[in-house]
């Protein structure tokens, strides 16, 4: 469809980091805060070139730890100022108390995640371990796979997370260095039309709180436990399952100003036919479309799951799946979660829903890209391999990679 | 700078921010200390609180004492989520409100120290006051880095064994354009303290000594006395540093002649977790206090003459 005069972008060739620093910048954000981390440094770096030239009108606290960075956004988050943060794996870890303090005041603040390995030791690459130890703290969570995505998630968030039925943060994830360090075109829509997408910063502040002198509210004394704590526990895990519908509304909205849909909770890749489905999340997932179409290329009905977001989970889509005649999937974690039913969080939560299905599917769990390890096109093939070869024998590989049930790999046997 | 007879005047004629019916211990100056800072700063305030006694003391949900916005936080985030309230009222162009993190000792010295010397740095446009009550009182009475030396607390049984850190010192060190002592069972010195913080741009700390009878183990009722003991003594020295130039408050000057001083074994005696200390000990904690004295005196003359 030709693009009117109007509707003309601007295309940049840019870096992941890069396009997460003009998403909080065209989501007009008025307060920044934000501390030094590899690999999500050039995001701040570039967020302090926009402040202090004056093409971003904010304020940005350059803080001395990422506990003070979610400190001083829920300060900033509670006067009604839109707050952005960019941080990765330790920084992340060291923001934990202050991820819950939150989502437990309700502010919607953005914040983006160069993903990276957890030390010790020290790794600096991709692995999603810093944000699946905290999914639970109450912070809606969506992987961006490309640098498009990574922009364009951030108006998304900003006007899901304020919408007064949601009122909850939210994460926009990529990988560390193999995302936020590669240049891609990102297209960077009007200003004008963009602040028509935005949701309006109300005058007063959100609705919920508000830190005004000629209304005080005192917030967060201790409650009792016969008190309402539970309920208000109970009201954050009730606004993001109800979310799903604000998320779908929109990716709807989005693509009708911006014509950019991404669909939903998951994207579906040749699903449709398919007998066996890999399940999986962020950068990886996105190369996984290149495996699918090579073994398609050779009949085989194979598909590929890509779960956009893991908070809230999307249980209906996964249901929907199991009942839709797959005979075999395979689950991806880019992450650890050490002594859980499967090493991978995201494996386990997936093989929770099958309850709800009376199919019988055969389920692999695997672990890769650890730490950045490698995982190449041929690799993923392997895996799908296995999963066929499943399908076929109706049973489980037995090769030194899989471990406790799980297939870890690369794994370096014999260490 | 107002006087006593004044500040019974203005307790009915300014609005009351602090309202009765709080959760505090009996008598307690950490109370009494915020309901005149209140007065001091109005209605146009909003209060950032860290875990301390605070956290309780301003009632327990659904009900509240301040009648200003009052956020309950983090432990170690007093200074900087304080910080981010600026930030946010500074880029919606939100003007005349003053932040003030309300904090104990324990939030301040020790695991806040971080995010207090980060707001400092930054220029931060607020005050940060300390209620030093000399140990972690909320959770029942452990030593913090502001405890004083030999204290019997209950992860002290045998007395602590260092002194406390001069926070006030380590924050003047910042280059801070607003830094003083007080009272928290002097209303006077605490209002006046905080009217002329209000007025300064900048990051403002203050630091206020504050007698806790559960915790120090003195009858509620000697309060006032306790705290009047700690400057006689000059254990406790009130003094204010503008601009960068020390100046030791009038209520303290006279104790800076150790001849007007009571001996600080008079101000220890008078409480319980004092109650085993030996001859040597005293000695110690006078020797400690009379050397803090000469060199702070030192330095304010110093300063006065620069």
């Amino acid at each position: 469809m030709m693009k009117t005069e109007q509707e003309k972008e601007n295309i940049l060739i840019m870096s992941g980091n890069y396009a997460a620093a003009w998403g909080a910048k065209c989501s007009n954000v008025n307060v920044i805060s934000a501390y030094p981390i590899t690999p999500q440094t050039t995001v701040v770096e570039k967020l302090s070139d926009f402040v202090d030239n004056k093409e971003l009108d904010a304020k940005y606290i350059r803080v001395e730890s990422e506990h003070s960075v979610m400190a001083a956004l829920v300060g900033s988050s509670m006067t009604g100022a839109r707050s952005f943060s960019a941080t990765s794996g330790q920084g992340l870890l060291y923001m934990a108390e202050m991820l819950h303090w939150v989502s437990s005041s309700r502010l919607p603040i953005v914040t983006t995640i160069a993903s990276r390995g957890i030390a010790p030791p020290w790794n600096i690459w991709a692995d999603y371990t810093d944000i699946l130890s905290i999914r639970d703290c109450g912070w809606i969570i969506q992987f961006a796979s490309t640098h498009q995505e990574i922009f364009d998630s951030i108006l998304m968030a900003y006007k899901i997370a304020e919408n007064p039925e949601v009122s909850l943060p939210y994460f926009v994830v990529y990988s560390g260095f193999s995302q936020s360090h590669t240049s891609k075109p990102v297209s960077i829509p009007e200003q004008q039309r963009i602040n028509k997408f935005l949701p309006i910063l109300p005058e007063d502040g959100w609705g919920h709180l508000n830190l005004n002198p000629d209304k005080p509210v005192t917030f967060g004394n201790l409650v009792m436990p016969e008190q309402e704590y539970l309920d208000f526990r109970f009201m954050i895990h009730d606004s993001m399952v109800k979310s799903k519908k604000n998320i779908h509304d929109t990716i709807n909205l989005f693509n009708q100003s911006f014509g950019r849909d991404y669909g939903g909770l998951v994207e579906k890749y040749m699903c449709d036919d398919a007998e066996v489905i890999l399940i999986s999340y962020g950068g990886l997932a996105e190369q996984s479309k290149d495996a699918v179409d090579k073994l398609r290329d050779q009949g085989n009905k194979v598909g590929l799951f890509k779960l956009r977001y893991i908070r809230p989970f999307p249980n209906e889509e996964l249901i929907e799946l199991f009942n839709s005649g797959i005979k075999v999937i395979g689950v991806v974690d880019q992450g650890t979660a050490f002594g859980n039913p499967t090493g991978g969080p995201i494996s386990t939560e997936v093989m929770s829903l099958l309850n709800h299905t009376k199919n019988r599917i055969d389920v692999l769990p695997c672990i890769w890209g650890i730490g950045g390890r490698n995982v190449s096109v041929d690799d993923q093939i392997g895996l799908f391999e296995k999963l066929l070869y499943i399908k076929n024998n109706n049973e489980y590989p037995t090769d030194e990679t899989c471990q406790h049930g799980t297939v870890w790999m690369g794994l370096k046997t014999g260490i | 700078m107002i006087t006593t007879k004044e500040l019974l005047k203005i307790e009915s004629v300014k609005p009351e921010l602090f309202l009765a019916g709080s959760s505090s211990c009996a008598g307690c100056p950490s109370v009494l200390a915020l309901r005149w800072a209140l007065k001091a700063l109005g209605k146009k305030t909003v209060v950032v609180s860290p875990a301390c006694c605070a956290n309780v003391y301003i009632g327990l949900w659904p009900k509240a004492s301040p009648a200003v916005p009052y956020i309950n936080m983090a432990f170690a985030a007093g200074a900087s989520a304080a910080a981010g309230v600026v930030a946010g009222y500074e880029s919606l162009g939100k003007k005349d409100i003053n932040v003030l993190t309300w904090a104990g000792d324990g939030g301040t010295v020790d695991i806040g120290i971080q995010a207090l010397s980060g707001a400092i740095e930054r220029n931060t446009n607020f005050i940060y006051a300390c209620y030093d009550n000399e140990g972690y009182m909320n959770t029942g009475t452990q030593r913090s880095s502001s405890t004083p030396k030999y204290t019997v607390t209950t992860t002290t049984p045998t007395g602590k064994h260092m002194h406390k850190k001069d926070i006030s010192q380590i924050v003047a060190a910042h280059d801070i354009p607003y830094v003083a002592t007080c009272l928290a069972t002097d209303p006077v010195d605490v209002y006046n303290t905080f009217m002329e913080a209000k007025a300064i741009h900048g990051p403002k700390f203050i630091h206020i000594l504050t007698p806790c009878a559960p915790g120090w183990r003195f009858d509620v009722a000697n309060s006032i006395d306790m705290g009047a003991m700690a400057v006689k003594s000059g254990f406790f020295i009130l003094w204010k540093q503008v601009n960068g130039r020390l100046e030791i408050k009038k209520k303290s000057l006279r104790y800076m002649d150790k001849q007007k001083r009571i001996p600080v074994g008079d101000y220890l005696k008078g409480q319980g977790r004092f109650s085993k200390l030996t001859k040597e000990q005293i000695d110690d904690m006078q020797n400690w206090v009379d050397k803090r004295c000469e060199k702070i005196s030192a330095r304010a003359e110093y300063e006065a003459n620069l």
